[in-house]
């Protein structure tokens, strides 16, 4: 496949065809309408189903019902539309489908505005629907890793019949990059023996979020509580640049990690001994890491697009070894480099005054 | 030989194969079971028990599901529309229908069915008017008669302060896409035959590919209305069907020959 | 008259009376002497002069599936031949 350059919404949504997305529904809405445009177009040519449902709460349930017969299936939305879509969210994780949502996150709250944001992390991370669970959220830093990110988003439903989002904000769907993108997939066949297919030759299968039962719910409540412990084991996401030494450590996901980028860049040319460590999975939060380096440095810098709402998960992964501050723009604000490059200047400080 | 007349002992009637053999949740007298068995009667009689994916409500026929001896999904309050047309777009060649209830598809899922029946995803919903919502203990319905008196409604559905119930059948039977739209009633043998003839054109509607098909059917709900199985069945006959005029509101091109066909 | 008979799944049976009214020949009642492990009065057929004709309607009658009907037909000369 070739280097070309695309579009962040077109790029996440033509790798979740090459990953063989067979169904996709959804509901516009700034800033990922190209997405949902993009998959207008392929996916009848591909002989998919797409539809363009009434509204996000109907999209989401057709996800369902796709999901239910075994297919990959997918939607897209951005906040406001997502929280609509919570109710099936909770249905789809109490019935162990599997299925992918893109949310391409905008300023909050109410109907906030179509700038780029992180405000949603709570929302997907922690309450992505009533119930007891977390979802699988993974956070991409450019168009090839939403292309990347969009790929593993299917394998990890699949593998573990769950709810995967992938999330990103406005910037990264609309900005055009240099990508490539992978071969097209087969569709994958045969389906689950749990999907419904028609009780053809066997017992019918039943798909069902409801258990009247208390005990019988608690057992269902253990099993995926011990899928999600696996989950947390297993598939924490991380990656981090001149770390090695660091006596800061920038803790950034998505847009705010890349700004971040260059601010320790830039920080580092100043001599500052700075580091950054992106969070790519964001639940699973990559703790494990995240505590070890807490043994080596003296503080961290969390930065996103909110008023701070990773910064209780990196509170929690420092165990309060050491100080975690926070920077923040909100409201669809995208901070620049030189305003976290000064954040990083003020903190670095305060360890060197602090360690005399 | 014996001259007397040889007779034997044959079975005329019996539970079909698409219910299963266990004893429903549902009050005495409630038509949830008349409507279960009509559906499988005629799932038996087309044979396609084992290609039917069932998508059940949130109500008194939550479910649904275990009652049906197929496939079958649990939707969420309103949305079985929704998850009936990701079925049937992913498998177009199985027999998908709905069973749901006024609470459920004329209230919280009104927007679900109104589109699905625009679309003509062809799909067979089964729709239950017992002008109540049973399963949290009789509040009013977007069905609930004039003056009818609920637990929401204690002196009787006031239409100045809360509008006149919504007739579906009508309403649905605008949608272009709807191929089959007819109101029904179980309060008596004729007419739940009649309904069975029904249901049994809708999900030929559907294997022929015409489109959406709906059958309300008027159910009774005795203990809702705090009356006897008898009584309810009187009641439908005299309250319902006056508001809710039994018949055909949408015979799309194709359905009559289907009728013919059979 | 055709001849027939009913089985009642008493377990299932939650003694709404609606069998009873449809009944034609009047030959179903509640049981008032017993209840079924739900606490319902179930519905029996009392036939003593063999009114039933397995005319079925009944069953179309009953929301809980609780009825099997029987009825007897002529059998056939072939049939009968060969039962013998």
């Amino acid at each position: 496949m070739a280097v070309e350059l695309m579009k962040g919404n077109v790029a996440l949504a033509e790798a979740a065809i090459r990953a063989g997305v067979e169904a996709y529904f959804g509901y516009p809405i700034t800033p990922q309408t190209e997405l949902l445009e993009h998959m207008a177009k392929r996916m009848p040519e591909l002989g998919r189903a797409f539809v363009q449902a009434e509204s996000e709460v109907a999209a989401i349930n057709m996800v369902y019902g796709a999901a239910c017969t075994g297919a990959r299936a997918m939607t897209s939305s951005s906040s406001p539309g997502i929280s609509l879509m919570q109710e099936g969210f909770s249905y789809i994780a109490g019935s162990e489908v599997p299925c992918v949502v893109v949310d391409i996150m905008r300023g909050g709250p109410g109907l906030g505005n179509i700038q780029p944001s992180q405000s949603d992390y709570f929302q997907v991370t922690r309450s992505a629907g009533h119930g007891d669970y977390h979802a699988i959220v993974l956070a991409p830093a450019s168009v090839q890793e939403a292309i990347d990110l969009m790929v593993e988003a299917f394998d990890l439903a699949d593998e573990y019949r769950h709810l995967v989002f992938v999330v990103a904000d406005g910037l990264i769907g609309q900005m055009m990059e240099p990508a490539e993108l992978p071969a097209m997939k087969p569709i994958r066949r045969p389906r689950g023996d749990w999907a419904l297919t028609g009780a053809d030759g066997r017992e019918k299968n039943i798909i069902t979020s409801l258990e009247l039962n208390a005990p019988d719910l608690e057992e269902l409540n253990n099993r995926l509580q011990a899928k999600l412990a696996h989950i947390r084991e297993h598939e924490q996401r991380s990656t981090e640049m001149l770390t090695g030494d660091a006596r800061l450590i920038v803790v950034g996901y998505g847009t705010s990690g890349r700004i971040a980028e260059t601010a320790v860049k830039q920080a580092r040319r100043e001599g500052m001994k700075v580091g950054l460590f992106r969070p790519i999975s964001l639940w699973p939060f990559p703790e494990k890491r995240l505590s070890a380096l807490a043994d080596q440095v003296g503080a961290f810098l969390v930065v996103e697009m909110n008023a701070g709402q990773m910064l209780d998960d990196v509170r929690l992964a420092a165990g309060g070894q050491v100080p975690v501050t926070f920077y923040g723009r909100t409201g669809g604000m995208v901070p620049m480099p030189e305003e976290i490059y000064d954040e990083i200047v003020t903190q670095y400080n305060k360890l060197t005054t602090s360690a005399v | 030989m014996a001259t007397t007349a040889m007779v034997e002992e044959k079975v005329v009637y019996q539970r079909p194969e698409s219910l299963e053999s266990i004893p429903t949740h549902y009050c005495p007298g409630c038509t949830h079971g008349v409507a279960h068995r009509l559906v499988a009667e005629v799932l038996d009689e087309l044979g396609v028990r084992e290609r039917t994916i069932g998508v059940s409500p949130v109500g008194c026929s939550v479910f649904a599901y275990k009652y049906f001896n197929t496939d079958g999904a649990e939707a969420a309050h309103g949305r079985a529309p929704a998850m009936a047309t990701g079925i049937k777009r992913i498998m177009p060649d199985r027999v998908v229908f709905t069973y749901q209830g006024d609470g459920d598809l004329a209230a919280i899922g009104i927007a679900e069915i109104v589109h699905a029946a625009t679309r003509g995803e062809n799909f067979t919903t089964i729709f239950i008017n017992n002008a109540i919502y049973g399963m949290t203990g009789g509040q009013m319905a977007p069905t609930t008669l004039p003056g009818q008196r609920t637990t929401s409604s204690p002196v009787g559905r006031d239409v100045e302060l809360t509008g006149f119930p919504i007739r579906m059948a009508e309403l649905l039977s605008g949608a272009p896409g709807a191929a089959y739209v007819v109101r029904r009633s179980l309060h008596n043998v004729k007419e739940i035959n009649r309904a069975k003839r029904a249901i049994k054109t809708a999900f030929e509607v559907q294997l022929a590919g015409l489109g959406f098909s709906m059958v309300e059917l008027l159910s009774a709900c005795p203990t809702g209305w705090k009356v006897t199985p008898p009584e309810a069945m009187d009641w439908i006959e005299q309250q319902m069907v006056p508001y809710y005029p039994l018949g055909d509101y949408k015979i799309a091109d194709g359905v009559e020959q289907l009728a013919k066909r059979r | 008259m055709a001849k027939g008979r009913i089985e009642i799944n008493e377990d299932h049976c939650k003694g709404c009376s609606l069998c009873v009214i449809a009944c034609p020949q009047n030959v179903i009642e509640l049981a008032t002497d017993r209840v079924n492990a739900k606490g319902y009065y179930p519905a029996m057929l009392v036939d003593p002069e063999g009114n039933c004709t397995g005319c079925a309607i009944c069953a179309v009658a009953c929301p809980d599936v609780c009825i099997t009907v029987y009825r007897q037909v002529p059998v056939k000369a072939s049939s009968a031949a060969a039962a013998l």
